[in-house]
C-alpha cells in the first residue's frame, strides 16, 4: 500500500512575548502527537507579541484539533490556518554543495536557474542562499543532491497572508 | 499600605472568598505559613501527604460549587500534588494550588527541594504561573482564580518564589480580568441551536448522553425541563451521574464499558444522539467506528476542543450547558405543541424492554456479602441523601450503578485519570465543605491504602467521613480483566497481606466496624451513620465479583458481556 501522504498545512499563531510561551506550544503538539514540520518563531511589530509559524501535516480532522487546543491555551492571542487562506510562503536555506573543478558551472548554473546566491566559495564548495516556497526549495535540494551536499540549515516556513484584492 | 508577598496572598485569598484550605507546610512557603497563623478567617487543614490535599481540594470545589485551594511546599511537596491536579484537569475541576519555590536567584541552580513544577504541570493544568515579582502577584492571583472557574473548568497552578512571598510592595488589588486571548463562549449560537432543535423535533429515537458539564454547569433543571418535556430518555457519563435523577422513569442508568444494557442499546439505535457536557470518552464509546452508528449527532459543549475530537459530530453547539438548555427550552416554548409522550411511545417502550430484559443486578448469596449489596443498602440506609466518593476500579463501578444519584454534585470520582486514592481526600474535602452531610467514602482494599495517611486528618479536624471498604483481598478491577482476557492468571493482584482495618482505624483513632455475613451489612451501616466519628467500614465480600455487564476494551457497545 502506499504511505498515507497527509496534507500539509501552515499555521499562524500569534502569542505573548512572555517565557514558556513556545513550550506550552510545542509540548502541546509532542503531547498529543501531532506532527511538527517546522516551526519559526520571533516578535512581532507589537513587542508584546510573537509570530510563530508551523508547518504540520495531517489530515482535516487533526488540523481541527491542533488549531482548536493551540486556541484554548490561555498565552494564545490568534491561530490562523494560512493554508486556507491565499497567502505567500518562503523558506531560506543555506546549503553547502561539493563543487569539484567539473562540476562547478553545474552548481553554479542550478543556482542562477533558482535565483540563488553564492554566499560563501572555497575550493571544492559553493555555499549557496536559497528562498522559496516548499515545492521550489524541495527542486534545488533535489538537484543540488546529485552534486554532493555537505550540509543545510534551514529557516522553516514563514507565512503571510496576501492583502485583500480589490 | 506595603504589604509582603505572603500577605498579599492572604488578602487574595480572602477577595476570593476563600475560607478552606488544604495544605502541608515546608522551607519554601514557611513565610505563607507564617501569615496563614495571623489570618483566623482562613481555615486550613494539614493534610498528611500533599496528594491529598488537592484531592480534598477537588472535592471541596465539587461539593460547594467554590474553587478549591491546596497550599505546599518546593520541590517533593510540588511534584506529590501532580497527580491530583492531573485528575482535576481530566475532570475539568476548579482549583488553584500553590507551590512553593526556591528564591528566584537560585531557580535554575538545582538548588535543594527546586523542581520545575511549572515545566513538569504544563499538560496537566488549565493554566500554571510562575510569579517573579511581587508587583505582579495580586494580579496573577486574581487571574488564576478567573481562568479555574469560567469556561471549562480546571486547575491552575501558581509558584511562588520564596524572595517573593517576602518581598514587599504596595499592592494594586483589582476585580478586572484582562485576557486578551481568553474568551470562553457562554450564549451559544442561535442558528446552531435552531437547528439542532429542529433535528431533535423530528427525531423518532432520540437519546440525552449527558456528561461531567451537567454537573459543572449546574444545569440539572434545564436539563430536566427539555427531557421530560419531549419524553426524552436520558443516559450519563460516570461524571455526569446526577445530573437527572437517578430514580426518574426516563432515566436509563450510565452508559459506557460499564454501563447499562438499556443505555447502551439505545445509543447503538438512537437516531439522534443529544451530547451535552460530555467528551465521546473511550470508556463511553467503545470501538469508535461503531458508535451510535444510526444517529446523528448534536454536541454541546463549552470547550471546542471537545467537539468532533473523536466523534465527528452533526451538529457542533460551543456553549455552556445551562445556557443552551435554557436557549433549546425557551425556543421549545414556542414551537406547536404536541403529544410528547404519545409521540415517544414506541421508543421509550423499546426503551423500558431492554431495561427489563436485562437490569443491573447481582446473585445473592446467602453466606456471603455481596459487594452490590452492601451499595443498595447504604443507599437504602441515607435514603440516596448522601455525598459518596469513590477510589477507582471496581468499588467506583459499582457506586455508579448501585447508588442512584438523585441530584448532582453528589457523586465525586476520579473519572478521568482514574486515581486510586482519590476518594477519601475527596471525601474530606466535601466533609468540609457540607459539614453536616454524610459523606462515603465508597472504597476498595486496594485504594484505600493509597491515602490512607489522611485518617489522622481527619480524626484530627472532626470531619466524620465514613469510609465503605468493599474488601475481597483483591485489586479486584485488574483481577476482573485477568479472569476474563488473560485466563485467571491473577498476576501480582491477591492482597490479601494486608493490615486489619478495623484495628488501623482505631489506631487512629477512628471508629473500625466490620462485617463479614449478610446480615451484618445493615447494622454496621446503621452504627456507622449513628456515629459522630470518621468510622471504617470493612465489609468482606465475594471475592471474585465480577463488574457487569461489561463491553470488553475495543469492542463495540453492543457487544456486552451481560454475565
Amino acid at each position: 500500500m502506499e504511505p498515507k501522504i497527509e496534507p500539509r498545512h501552515t499555521i499562524s499563531v500569534w502569542v505573548d512575548n512572555i517565557p514558556g510561551v513556545l513550550s506550552r506550544v510545542t509540548g502541546l503538539f509532542s503531547g498529543r502527537g501531532f506532527n511538527i514540520e517546522s516551526l519559526c518563531v520571533a516578535e512581532t511589530m507589537d513587542t508584546e507579541v510573537s509570530r510563530i509559524t508551523i508547518v504540520s501535516t495531517g489530515d482535516e480532522q487533526i488540523t481541527e484539533q491542533i488549531i482548536k487546543q493551540l486556541r484554548k491555551l490561555i498565552n494564545i492571542i490568534k491561530v490562523a490556518d494560512l493554508s486556507e487562506l491565499d497567502h505567500v510562503e518562503r523558506e531560506m536555506v543555506l546549503v553547502r554543495v561539493k563543487a569539484e573543478d567539473k562540476s562547478r558551472a553545474e552548481v553554479l548554473r542550478i543556482a542562477d536557474i533558482f535565483r540563488c546566491r553564492v554566499v560563501d566559495v572555497s575550493a571544492n564548495t559553493f555555499t549557496l542562499e536559497i528562498t522559496g516556497n516548499h515545492e521550489k526549495i524541495r527542486a534545488v535540494l533535489d538537484l543540488l543532491k546529485n552534486q554532493g551536499i555537505q550540509e543545510v540549515a534551514r529557516t522553516g516556513t514563514l507565512a503571510i497572508q496576501r492583502s485583500k484584492k480589490e | 499600605m506595603k504589604l509582603n508577598g505572603a500577605q498579599i496572598m492572604m488578602k487574595c485569598l480572602e477577595r476570593e472568598g476563600i475560607k478552606h484550605i488544604f495544605g502541608y507546610p515546608g522551607g519554601a512557603v514557611i513565610d505563607i505559613y507564617d501569615e496563614l497563623s495571623r489570618t483566623p478567617h482562613i481555615k486550613h487543614f494539614l493534610v498528611r501527604h500533599e496528594q491529598a490535599a488537592v484531592h480534598a481540594a477537588d472535592g471541596y470545589a465539587r461539593a460547594s460549587s467554590k474553587v478549591g485551594v491546596a497550599l505546599v511546599t518546593s520541590g517533593p511537596g510540588a511534584t506529590n500534588t501532580v497527580t491530583g491536579i492531573a485528575s482535576a484537569y481530566m475532570d475539568s475541576i476548579p482549583i488553584v494550588v500553590f507551590t512553593g519555590q526556591v528564591p528566584t536567584a537560585l531557580i535554575g541552580n538545582d538548588a535543594f527541594q527546586e523542581v520545575d513544577i511549572v515545566g513538569i504541570t504544563r499538560p496537566c493544568t488549565k493554566h500554571n504561573y510562575l510569579v517573579k515579582d511581587v508587583k505582579e502577584l495580586a494580579q496573577t492571583i486574581h487571574e488564576a482564580f478567573y481562568i479555574a472557574r469560567s469556561g471549562r473548568p480546571g486547575p491552575v497552578l501558581i509558584d511562588l518564589p520564596k524572595d517573593v512571598q517576602q518581598a514587599t510592595t504596595t499592592p494594586k488589588f483589582t476585580d478586572m480580568v484582562k485576557i486578551k486571548s481568553y474568551n470562553p463562549t457562554y450564549h451559544a449560537n442561535p442558528r446552531q441551536v435552531a437547528r439542532a432543535l429542529d433535528m431533535i423535533l423530528q427525531a423518532k429515537k432520540p437519546v440525552l448522553y449527558t456528561g461531567g458539564g451537567i454537573v459543572l454547569s449546574d444545569s440539572s433543571e434545564e436539563l430536566y425541563k427539555f427531557a421530560t418535556t419531549l419524553q426524552i430518555p436520558v443516559t450519563s457519563t460516570l461524571m455526569g451521574l446526577g445530573g437527572f435523577p437517578g430514580d426518574h422513569p426516563l432515566w436509563m442508568g450510565m452508559l459506557g464499558m460499564h454501563g447499562t444494557y438499556c443505555a447502551n442499546m439505545a445509543v447503538s439505535q438512537s437516531d439522534v444522539l443529544i451530547a451535552v457536557g460530555a467528551r465521546f470518552d473511550d470508556r463511553v464509546t467503545g470501538k469508535l467506528s461503531e458508535f451510535a452508528p444510526h444517529a446523528k449527532i448534536v454536541h454541546i459543549d463549552i470547550d471546542p476542543s471537545s467537539i468532533s475530537k473523536n466523534v465527528v459530530v452533526d451538529i457542533p453547539i460551543v456553549g455552556d450547558c445551562n445556557e443552551t438548555l435554557r436557549q433549546l427550552n425557551e425556543l421549545l416554548e414556542v414551537k406547536p405543541a404536541r403529544d410528547w409522550p404519545e409521540f415517544r411511545q414506541a421508543w421509550l417502550d423499546t426503551v423500558n424492554q431492554w431495561e427489563k430484559d436485562h437490569p443491573l443486578t447481582y446473585v445473592w448469596d446467602d453466606k456471603v456479602i455481596k459487594p452490590q449489596f452492601v451499595i443498595e443498602k447504604l443507599y437504602e440506609l441515607t435514603k440516596g441523601e448522601a455525598f459518596i466518593t469513590t477510589e477507582v476500579g471496581q468499588n467506583q463501578m459499582w457506586a455508579a450503578q448501585f447508588y442512584q444519584f438523585k441530584y448532582p454534585r453528589r457523586l465525586m470520582t476520579s473519572g478521568g485519570l482514574g486515581v486510586m486514592g482519590y476518594g477519601f481526600p475527596a471525601a474530606m474535602g466535601v466533609q468540609v465543605a457540607q459539614p453536616d452531610a454524610y459523606v462515603i467514602d465508597i472504597a476498595g482494599d486496594g485504594s484505600i491504602q493509597m491515602n490512607i495517611q489522611e485518617l489522622i486528618t481527619v480524626v484530627e479536624n472532626n470531619l466524620p467521613v465514613k469510609i465503605a471498604i468493599l474488601n475481597n483481598s483483591y485489586l479486584g478491577m485488574v483481577r476482573q480483566w485477568q479472569q476474563i482476557f488473560y485466563e485467571r492468571r491473577y498476576s501480582h493482584t491477591d492482597i490479601h497481606a494486608a493490615p486489619d482495618f478495623v484495628k488501623l482505624a482505631e489506631a487512629y483513632g477512628a471508629v473500625g466496624l466490620r462485617a463479614t455475613r449478610p446480615e451484618e451489612v445493615e447494622p454496621v451501616i446503621k452504627e456507622a451513620l449513628n456515629t459522630t466519628r470518621p468510622v471504617v467500614m470493612d465489609f468482606r465480600v465475594e471475592r471474585e465479583e465480577c463488574v457487569m455487564p461489561m463491553v470488553p476494551a475495543g469492542k463495540a457497545m453492543h457487544e456486552m458481556l451481560l454475565a
